[in-house]
């Protein structure tokens, strides 16, 4: 099974730490992971943007960089459902094929793939959970409150899993924190808003670590949570699951 | 003419913090509301793919059926009128009522129950213009109405009102006390007022929610039961209908009343559904059926869905944006999610910013109880506003730019490590000016680290 992980470019750049500890969770896992050093980015930037076009080279390029594997691993929903629901606009080689059906988002590469029961890890800390959008709604990964009134996901479960840990209870389980790639500038005022609403609903109901599947919505939360200088520590899953503490 | 797109309207409504905060939780609540109507309901997925593809078949044969709820309507005695646009659809309404209400020394007097189409075409404006008086009977519609306002929702068309600002307006145009805010009175306020306006009409004028081909028949949903006392009331009704409010066969109905006012308002049916069949004894009974650009979106093979709304609102209470944002700042009849899907058709320069005015978070496609593929069709959208060369040079030119680095990778790394490199040394105040980086208006950048994650690899596992 040959494995290669995928960085988002935001990732790469601007959170190489969540980079890191995807790549040694997996290799603690017993999976061994190539990371092609010619990878860039999935191209749902421009997309989102109305310029999908655009991003036609961008798509080329990802799939020429990882056709070859077995399973494409990213840290993150937002990417994984890009390539799988938006690259139908070129196309649809045998490669292009290949990669929208390999590329899975980290938590369900472990679950499914993968497939472990335990995660030898103590984190004795208050976690609330930030369901991202396109993870849960995109791919399935987690209910969504317009359909049932449980709450439960591929995140979660996982989560429930560490020793010592309590799972906030938040009164809006699964509302979106508005990052919403270019969204956050564009609409700059209902963006932040949405953020700091997600921030309150957390601290009212006592998140002391703050986690989830896609960097970009925590990258958003925790800008707000530092504006605010609020008592809550952003971290990514794979950080958590790697054994790092806040 | 000069109008403001979303963002500018959206930051002018956040800036009242407080009220702000007030209508999300609102909206949220009637959205809770749904939820708990609906979670006990164990068919209500199964419901929401059965109500899908009823209209898919009947969009699909759409011309079939419109002519057969003709055939059968005018059987039952009733006049149909066909209306490409709304101004054939004011004309058409117009020259009813002034035909069936000749009053000397007074102008025609019209009663209306809720109907979005007659707000899409901008009837009562027309109306007024040709001495009719018009008087919505809809609480939330009156008030609207008073205030010279457009509803800011297709169900709670006052929402945006808090009961102090109802009030006020009260005391301004029915004369209640000033500063008196108790609902109760005030609806009795409006009870009284709107009493004598039923008494007085000649001519009644609903909304449909539903027309039925196989009876001809249509049915008319509302809560304060106002349809029928201003329909039995005049000796004229006239029923104002999108060509996309069909519904092959009677049984099908029962698809649809369970889940519009679950999903409209929590509740399991409207306290009204009332079927309208023929004319009674005297009466005149007239349909008037309206395109209006909707043929133009069913032949738009990536949104004709969107015309499978059956207007319940329930994608404006979950819509995180909308609630934080308001109805006005759509700026066009139907706001929310399904008016940024259904706004491009009509005029895609005036609302190319509203497919942007989303996060694509996907809660109104999950909640939508025909369940159209809201979020699918804004991305969709924001791709023909930038085909469309609908998109400022700036961004554009950027997107351009931002898809060759992508595309070449050397490039990318340089660039990353450009970037970084100056976040790391520019002054704070710099990075973070709140009029060249909007990110920096409410949050911090996230620390820019020496490495990126391709450099420690490299360093580390190469």
């Amino acid at each position: 099974m040959k494995v290669a992980l995928f960085i988002p470019c935001y990732v790469d750049q601007f959170y190489p730490n969540v980079g890191i500890a995807t790549l040694q969770l997996l290799e603690k896992l017993g999976v061994e992971v190539v990371f092609p050093m010619k990878q860039t980015c999935c191209g749902q930037p421009m997309a989102n943007g109305g310029c999908e076009q655009d991003s036609k080279v961008v798509y080329e390029h990802f799939v020429g960089t990882f056709s070859e594997f077995d399973y494409i691993v990213t840290p993150s929903g937002s990417c994984t459902y890009h390539i799988k629901k938006h690259y139908d606009i070129i196309e649809q080689t045998p490669a292009v094929q290949k990669v929208r059906k390999s590329v899975y988002e980290l938590v369900d590469f472990i679950e499914n793939v993968v497939k472990i029961e335990e995660i030898p890890v103590d984190f004795p800390h208050k976690v609330g959970l930030h369901l991202s959008c396109h993870g849960q709604r995109g791919l399935r990964q987690a209910n969504a409150s317009e359909i049932t009134g449980v709450r439960d996901g591929q995140i979660s479960k996982l989560l429930r899993k560490l020793k010592g840990i309590e799972l906030t209870e938040l009164n809006r389980n699964d509302e979106c924190c508005g990052f919403g790639g270019m969204f956050c500038v564009t609409e700059e005022a209902v963006s932040a808003r949405m953020g700091q609403d997600r921030i309150v609903d957390h601290l009212c109901n006592g998140t002391k670590v703050l986690t989830g599947g896609d960097v970009s919505c925590l990258m958003h939360l925790e800008g707000i949570v530092k504006r605010q200088n609020a008592p809550i520590k952003v971290m990514h899953i794979a950080e958590i699951l790697n054994g790092n503490q806040p | 003419m000069n109008h403001q797109n979303h963002p500018e309207l959206a930051e002018a409504f956040n800036k009242d913090f407080e009220r702000t905060t007030w209508h999300d939780e609102t909206l949220w609540f009637v959205r809770q509301k749904r939820d708990k109507a609906v979670y006990p309901i164990p068919e209500f997925q199964d419901l929401r793919t059965l109500a899908s593809e009823i209209k898919d078949h009947t969009l699909s044969n759409l011309d079939n059926y419109l002519i057969e709820f003709e055939q059968n309507a005018i059987k039952n005695g009733v006049k149909v009128h066909w209306a490409a646009d709304a101004a054939e659809h004011n004309q058409i309404v117009m020259e009813i009522i002034k035909s069936s209400s000749k009053v000397e020394g007074r102008n025609p007097r019209l009663v209306k129950s809720k109907s979005m189409l007659t707000e899409e075409c901008h009837l009562n404006g027309f109306l007024e213009n040709n001495n009719i008086d018009v008087v919505d009977t809809d609480l939330g519609e009156r008030i609207v109405q008073f205030r010279n306002e457009p509803p800011s929702h297709i169900v709670l068309p006052a929402i945006h009102l808090k009961k102090e600002d109802v009030g006020e307006t009260f005391h301004v145009h029915l004369g209640t006390t000033k500063g008196e805010k108790d609902p109760q009175i005030l609806t009795e306020a409006a009870r009284q007022h709107l009493r004598g306006k039923f008494v007085a009409a000649d001519v009644a004028l609903t909304g449909v929610n539903f027309a039925i081909a196989e009876t001809g028949s249509f049915v008319v949903c509302t809560n304060e039961g106002n349809a029928d006392l201003g329909v039995n009331l005049a000796k004229v009704h006239i029923a104002c209908m999108g060509i996309e409010k069909i519904i092959p066969k009677l049984h099908h109905l029962s698809v649809y009343t369970r889940l519009l006012a679950r999903s409209a308002t929590g509740q399991p049916i409207t306290t009204y559904t009332s079927h309208f069949t023929k004319p009674a004894e005297g009466k005149e009974m007239h349909i008037v059926i309206v395109d209006n650009g909707r043929t133009q979106q069913l032949g738009r093979a990536d949104f004709r869905a969107s015309l499978k709304c059956i207007r319940c609102g329930a994608c404006m209470n979950t819509c995180p944006v909308y609630r934080r944002s308001g109805g006005h700042s759509y700026d066009f009849t139907v706001p929310g999610p399904i008016g940024a899907i259904l706004s491009p058709n009509i005029d895609l320069h005036k609302h190319k910013s509203l497919p942007f005015a989303s996060t694509l978070c996907g809660s109104c496609s999950d909640v939508c109880p025909v369940k159209i593929d809201i979020h699918v069709q804004l991305y969709k959208w924001r791709q023909i506003v930038g085909q469309a060369n609908e998109l400022t040079a700036a961004k554009k030119w950027g997107m351009k730019g931002m898809a060759k680095v992508l595309s070449m990778p050397k490039v990318y790394d340089l660039s990353g490590k450009l970037a970084r490199g100056a976040l790391r040394i520019l002054p704070h105040g710099l990075t973070h000016n709140q009029s060249m980086n909007p990110w920096a208006k409410a949050r911090e950048l996230p620390d820019a680290p020496k490495q990126s994650f391709k450099e420690w690899y490299e360093e580390n596992r190469q």
